[in-house]
Parts: C-alpha cells; sequence; structure tokens
C-alpha cells in the first residue's frame, strides 16, 4: 500500500485545489501515468504517479483544496516500496510540510493512519450484488453500517445520487480562479521562491559571447530541407549544448540540500515559459542530454503548448535539475538570472545579434549570443562555472558533434 | 379465513397435548401412552391426567424409571404393529434412550433392508424457565435434529399441542415431539373441530420486510413479543414458526431471508453446534447473496442451566435482546 | 483569394498565438512580433498554421519579410496568385 500524497511542485508550494482525477478506485497505474489534475498558484498541473500498483481508494474529492502532503488516495501494490529516484526530493519535502501542516482531525484531511484492514472494501453480499447489477463502483460508497460496512440501501442511495447526475451532467469542476487572484497567486509563488534565492543563495556570474555563426548556418541548412512544421528553432541548439555541457561539468546540475551539493545525474533543464497572462513557468524537459536534436523540438513544442495551455505534469514541475532562460527574441542582450532553489545554476541567454568580431587578426560580421551563468557559490566557484561556458562555447561552435549526440 | 363464524375452545396446552392424545386413543385401538409417572400420577407435568381412568392400565402404562427399557419397549410395540406413545419425563433423560433412539429407532428401517419402520412417537419436555435446575432443562432438541431416520416436532402453538401427535403417529418412522415445559400452562383457544397438522412445513406466524426472525418452541412468543415492540420503532419482523426441526424446511425460512435480506435465528439450544448454527449455515448456503448483514443467532448461555430464578432467566434467549439485536441489525442502515 | 480573406486567415491564427490581442488596434504596418510580444516558437507555430490553411511554404530565409500584417499579406497574396 502506499500513498499518494499532494505533491509540492515547487518550495513555495503550501497548498492546491484537487481539479480532476484522472483515474478511479481499482484502475491500474504505472509509474508516470496522470492521476489527477490540480490547481496550484503555478496553474492547472496534471499529476503523475510514481507508483506501480491499483488505485484503491480515492480520499480526497475533486474541488478540495488541501495541503501539500495531504494524502489523496491510496494505491494498492504489489511492491511496497515506492522506489522513487527523481521524485525524492519532493516525497521528502512534502513528508516534512505533512508533518507540520497536516493537523490530525484537520476538517477536510484523512488521517494519514489508514490500517490495511480499513482498506478492504466492507461490503454486504446483497450490496455488492445489487452493486454488480446498478454498476455502481462499492469504492465510491461510504458505507453506513457497523464498521462502515456497504448495505444494499447505501448501494440504492448511491445510484440514485447517480442517476440524478446522469440526469443533469453538470460535472461540478471548481470554477477556475478569476485572473485576477491567479496572477496574485503566481506572484505570490514567485516572490517567495525569488526572495528565498535571493536570501540563500550566493550568486556569481559569468558572461560569454559566443559566435553563432556556424550553427545557424548549419541549422538554416537544415531548415531548407525540411517543411516548415518540421523546422527548428535555435533554442533547440541552445538547450541541447547546455546539456552536453551540463554533463562535461556535472557540479553544476543539481540541488543545494542539507548544506551540501547533491549533483543529479539526469539532465532535467527547467525550461522558462513566459505567459502571455503575465508570470513564468519553468517546467522541465527530461534527459535533454539523451534527446537528439528532433526529439528536443518535439519536446519543446509539447511542454510551451502545455504550458500555456495549462496542462503541465507534476513531474515537469518539481524535476529540473537546472533552468535555462532566454529573452533574446525580446532583444535582451544579456540575462542575469535568479537561481531557482534548491538548483545550484541558471543559463541565461540573450538575442543572437550581428556584430563586428575579430578573430585571428581577422574582422567580421558574425551572429553573436551572449551567454550567461548564475551560479550559487556554495556549490561551485567560478573555475567550474568558467569550464561550463567553455564547453558551451565548443559545442555551440562545432554543431555537427552537437547533432551527433 | 372464510369468515365463517368458528366455535372456539378455551383451552391450554397441556389440555391440548391431553386432547390429542386421548383423540389419538380414540381414534385407533392400537395408540397407547407409556412412560415414567403418566398413569396413576397424571405425567409430571399432569398432561396424562385423567386418562388412566378413561382408557385403562393396559392403555395408559406406568413404566420403570429406565428411559433405555421403556424406549426399547416402545420400540418393539412399533415393531410388533402396535402405535406406541412414550412419553419421557425431561429432555435430560432421553439421554438415557439415547442408544434406543439413535441404535435402534432411526437405524431399523435401513438395517432390516427397509422391512421393517418403527411407528412410534416419543413425547418430552424440553427447556428451561421452570426452575428444574441443570438435569432437567436443558433444550437438547437441536441435537435430536442430527439424527437421520427420525423427525424432530417442536410444537409452539396449542393448534400444534393439539394437531401434530396424530400427524406423528402416521408417519410410519420414530418421531420425537419435544414440547417446552413453560408451554403446558399457555391459556387460549383452539376451535373445536381442531385436529391434525402438516408436520412438514415452517409457519410464518408474522409477515414483515425488515429481518426475518426464525425461531421455534417457546421463544416464538418472545419473539412474538419482540416483533410487537419493534414494530412500535418503525421495524418490521417476519416470524417464522419453524415447527419442525428435521427435516428442516429451508424453502420458508430462505424465501422469507430473500424477502428481508436480514436473519436472526433465536434458539434456546446452547449456542454452539446447535440447530440455529445449522440453519444459519444453510442461510449462507442457500441465500448468501440475498444478506444485507451477517446472520446472528441468540441462543442460551453456554451454562449448565443455572437453577436461581435471575440467573435462569439470564440464561435464556429474551426479548429485551432480541430487541436490541434486530434494532442493531435493521439499524446498521440508518 | 482577397486580399480581405487573406487578412480574416492571418488574424484567426494571430488570435491563436495572441489571443488577448487587439488586431482592430494594430497598424498593418506595426511589427507583430514586438507589438504582440510573438516569441520565435508562437511565430513558427503561426506560420505552421497559415501554412496548413492555405498550403504555402515559406522558406526560413523570407522570415524577414513577414515581420508586419501589411507585409505578410502581400508575400502571400503574391504567391497565392501564381
Amino acid at each position: 500500500m502506499a500513498e499518494f500524497c499532494m505533491p509540492s511542485l515547487g518550495a513555495d508550494m503550501r497548498a492546491a485545489t484537487l481539479i480532476e482525477w484522472k483515474v478511479k478506485p481499482g484502475d491500474s497505474v504505472k509509474r508516470g501515468d496522470i492521476i489527477a489534475v490540480i490547481e496550484a498558484d503555478k496553474g492547472i498541473i496534471e499529476i503523475e504517479i510514481f507508483e506501480e500498483g491499483i488505485v484503491d481508494k480515492i480520499l480526497v474529492p475533486s474541488g478540495q483544496n488541501v495541503p501539500v502532503g495531504t494524502v489523496l488516495a491510496i494505491i494498492r501494490s504489489g511492491k511496497e516500496t515506492a522506489v522513487k529516484t527523481e521524485g525524492k526530493i519532493v516525497e521528502e519535502r512534502a513528508t516534512k510540510e505533512r508533518e507540520v501542516q497536516v493537523k490530525p482531525g484537520h476538517e477536510g484531511v484523512p488521517s494519514p493512519e489508514i490500517t490495511e484492514k480499513e482498506k478492504r472494501i466492507k461490503a454486504s453480499p446483497l450490496a455488492r450484488k445489487l452493486a454488480a447489477e446498478l454498476n455502481i463502483d462499492l469504492s465510491t460508497i461510504q458505507g453506513t453500517g457497523t464498521h462502515g460496512t456497504i448495505s444494499s440501501a447505501d448501494v440504492e442511495k448511491a445510484a440514485k445520487e447517480k442517476e440524478l447526475q446522469e440526469k443533469a451532467p453538470v460535472t461540478e469542476i471548481p470554477k477556475k480562479p478569476k485572473e485576477e487572484e491567479y496572477q496574485t497567486g503566481m506572484r505570490r509563488a514567485i516572490a517567495a521562491a525569488m526572495s528565498r534565492s535571493n536570501r540563500d543563495i550566493p550568486h556569481y556570474y559569468l558572461e560569454t559571447r559566443i559566435d553563432m555563426t556556424n550553427a545557424l548556418q548549419w541549422l538554416e541548412a537544415e531548415n531548407q530541407r525540411r517543411s516548415i512544421k518540421d523546422r527548428l528553432l535555435p533554442a533547440v541548439l541552445l538547450l541541447k549544448a547546455v546539456a552536453c555541457a551540463f554533463k562535461d561539468v556535472p557540479e553544476l546540475n543539481g540541488y543545494w540540500m542539507d548544506d551540501r551539493l547533491q549533483p543529479k545525474e539526469n539532465i532535467h533543464i527547467g525550461f522558462a515559459v513566459s505567459l502571455r497572462q503575465g508570470g513564468l513557468v519553468v517546467p522541465a524537459i527530461h534527459n535533454v542530454d539523451k534527446k537528439s536534436i528532433d526529439e528536443l523540438m518535439a519536446a519543446m513544442s509539447d511542454l510551451i503548448t502545455r504550458t500555456r495551455a495549462g496542462r503541465l505534469r507534476s513531474s515537469e514541475m518539481t524535476d529540473a535539475t537546472v533552468t535555462l532562460t532566454s529573452l533574446g527574441d525580446l532583444g535582451v542582450e544579456t540575462v542575469y538570472g535568479v537561481i531557482y532553489p534548491p538548483q545550484v545554476a541558471l543559463v541565461g541567454f540573450g538575442r543572437i545579434s550581428e556584430m563586428p568580431w575579430a578573430e585571428n587578426g581577422m574582422l567580421g560580421i558574425r551572429r553573436i549570443l551572449s551567454a550567461t551563468l548564475a551560479a550559487d557559490h556554495r556549490a561551485t566557484d567560478g573555475n567550474r562555472g568558467a569550464q561550463f561556458l567553455g564547453a558551451l562555447k565548443r559545442y555551440l561552435q562545432e554543431v555537427s558533434i552537437l547533432w551527433q549526440k | 379465513m372464510n369468515g365463517e363464524p368458528q366455535e372456539v375452545l378455551k383451552t391450554t396446552y397441556r389440555e391440548a397435548v391431553r386432547e390429542a392424545i386421548r383423540d389419538a386413543m380414540r381414534r385407533d385401538e392400537r395408540v397407547f401412552l407409556m412412560g415414567e409417572d403418566v398413569g396413576r400420577y397424571g405425567g409430571c407435568f399432569a398432561v396424562s391426567k385423567g386418562l388412566l381412568e378413561e382408557f385403562g392400565p393396559e392403555r395408559i402404562r406406568d413404566t420403570p424409571l429406565s428411559e433405555s427399557t421403556f424406549v426399547g419397549a416402545g420400540i418393539g410395540a412399533a415393531l410388533g404393529g402396535m402405535r406406541p406413545i412414550v412419553e419421557i419425563m425431561t429432555v435430560n433423560f432421553s439421554l438415557l434412550a439415547a442408544d434406543q433412539i439413535l441404535n435402534t429407532a432411526a437405524t431399523y428401517l435401513h438395517m432390516s433392508g427397509g422391512l421393517f419402520n418403527v411407528p412410534l412417537v416419543i413425547r418430552m419436555a424440553t427447556g428451561g424457565g421452570k426452575q428444574l435446575a441443570a438435569q432437567h432443562s436443558h433444550s437438547l432438541e437441536g441435537w435430536f435434529a442430527h439424527i437421520p431416520g427420525i423427525k424432530v416436532l417442536t410444537p409452539a402453538t396449542l393448534e400444534d399441542a393439539r394437531g401434530m401427535l396424530w400427524t406423528a403417529l402416521e408417519d410410519p418412522d420414530p418421531v420425537l415431539i419435544f414440547e417446552n415445559s413453560t408451554l403446558y400452562n399457555m391459556e387460549g383457544e383452539l376451535p373445536v373441530d381442531a385436529g391434525a397438522v402438516d408436520i412438514n412445513h415452517a409457519r410464518v406466524c408474522r409477515q414483515g420486510n425488515d429481518i426475518t426472525i426464525i425461531t421455534y418452541g417457546a421463544s416464538l412468543f418472545k419473539v412474538l413479543d419482540a416483533a410487537d415492540i419493534l414494530e412500535k420503532n418503525g421495524i418490521c419482523a417476519e416470524v417464522i414458526d419453524l415447527r419442525t426441526l428435521r427435516p428442516l424446511d429451508d424453502a420458508t425460512y430462505l424465501s422469507s431471508v430473500a424477502k428481508t435480506h436480514r436473519a436472526l435465528i433465536v434458539d434456546e439450544g446452547w449456542r454452539s453446534g446447535s440447530i440455529s448454527a445449522e440453519i444459519s449455515a444453510r442461510i449462507m448456503e442457500g441465500a448468501f447473496y440475498e444478506l444485507d448483514c451477517p446472520v446472528e443467532r441468540i441462543c442460551s448461555a453456554e451454562v449448565p442451566m443455572p437453577y436461581a430464578k435471575h440467573l435462569e432467566q439470564a440464561a435464556l434467549p429474551q426479548t429485551e435482546t432480541i430487541v436490541t439485536t434486530v434494532k442493531r441489525m435493521v439499524g446498521t442502515n440508518g | 483569394m482577397a486580399e480581405v480573406n487573406i487578412k480574416e486567415i492571418i488574424n484567426k491564427h494571430l488570435m491563436k498565438v495572441a489571443p488577448e490581442a487587439d488586431l482592430e488596434e494594430l497598424s498593418p504596418d506595426a511589427n507583430i512580433r514586438e507589438e504582440l510580444d510573438i516569441d520565435s516558437y508562437d511565430f513558427l507555430q503561426f506560420l505552421i498554421a497559415i501554412n496548413e490553411e492555405i498550403g504555402i511554404e515559406i522558406p526560413e530565409a523570407d522570415y524577414g519579410k513577414l515581420s508586419t500584417i501589411e507585409s505578410i499579406v502581400e508575400y502571400l497574396s503574391a504567391r497565392i496568385n501564381v
């Protein structure tokens, strides 16, 4: 048995509203399945599960706002231990927050101590027969009998309610908060994370200029061969190059937690996506170093579309090991980023602009990109940062190598 | 009922049994009664009072205090073409004749390859409540219901007390009739022309939809009292008088349970290995998917029946217990 | 295809990437990417949508010619009416 809890989708998330369940008791789930949709300050997020098993019981109905760490559902599983690697921090954090936040007996918050015994559905034989005939899911019924046993009357009541619901198919999905409230929530979340970053993280900044001419020429040649919908954006090259550079300097890809650097093996790049209505979401593109350029383009398109549509998944909200922000489209020369804790680095890209460029005693007009690294000085020193920028520069100048990777 | 006014007679359970014996003696000269103190003393529960005078010592026979002997003699008489009614003082003493009942009466037809029936009727008093203590007060009819080859009757009503004997005598095989000793003084009315009744079926004494209460013997009246109280609480109990414990009339209580979806069995016997356990098992086998709550039982406390009145009453199933149990079972639906 | 229709198609797809935009107020010679805050990804989506609707392949080299509504209309009508 495993408890499926309201995840913490960022260090500063305190609570969220359960909008919709994507599963019902009895459904099989596997790692990565989306089982619920919640609305947090950051928007509507699809929550994934990390266990494999069967949904045993749903404890929090849709529409309810609950603190992080609240048990939302019980997952019956063959393997008792919930194996988590990347999600582990989130879980630990959620556990900690639960201890602090969930008071026993708090209204609407089920007690986390659910014994094995209580999880079996107790229903009378008649109730079971009736439920099968009326197509009622017993796990959705709260029994009124001794020890919560479901009786035939409970089933009949549920059947009546179901009939009423079907007659008037108005699903009561709670209204989206007003734009204003939403903005307030979003700003509050950003404010909390960024204040914490500025307070706790001693940032250091390094900047370099990268000649993108060859890379862009390569890209243009590639795009010429492609139909419009398969074309690549320069951002994909940048993503790939950043991932490769982090592979070379792994100390920058990870978390600062418990007073020490915890480098991460997987490179999940948080990709800053600004929202038209204001605000910013930084969902993760998973395993960027392991994806081909085309896969990355597809992943990025999918992610941007879903971010703007407010359909992100929980792992995308929590898994990022490092952040990339690109403001070149808006004409920004150089980005000096604020690290998103507990990450230890942020890579910023400005616009790519034509510049007079001297190299090997020659002067030419080249397309130049300003790349910056904001890094946590507790975790690394400038030397490592410089190595990273050097690697980044190398990959962006030898796109053919990048292409192979 | 066809609405015709019936001529009725005020009577008691004891008189009804006596009338049944008298009627049988008159109708069939092969019928005779024997047992301890049935003659001059008129029976230890005064059932046979006056019969000696009426039918003479040939047909109303006092026996020695030896259950094995006179039950055996009864079997012999039955085999010899008579229709004996053997009275055993109480069910506890019937154990002295258990060998005759089980090893002879119940098996003879089988052992003789179907040649010899044993048309014997054995009557005995059963049950507690009269302060007769632990050697005279038990309810062992459930034990006898375990035995193939015999029938076990438990008349609770005046009609059955009056009518079951003749039908039992007509039966070609041994029939045991258990008369609850607390019922002998029960008063009531019987039609003047009351006579033989069927012994193969249970009877629904009271219709209801919320729960089926299955019982027999003296407990029937406690159950009916409980049903009255429950009705005032909005619970409509269906009450079934089993009447016959062997063979059990499964169809009647199973169809009732299928209607009410709950079953309570009230049995004056001890709980473990009781007839109530058998009925409960048969409900599970035959009506499991009709059940909306577990089958429950109210039985006598598993102690030797106490002599002290308050302890004896505490050991027996009582109306209040039935009421609270039913409320709990039905009330589970809120 | 009339210029009016092309303009309608452009507006329709612009509204998809910039739903809050007031296209009535937008000057035909304003730089749409700057005015409507359209990033490279959204711009690509916009061109893909135009391509799917009217079937004109737009080479990447021509992206620079597509900065205003006026220029997009001109660019597309020239190619449709060939």
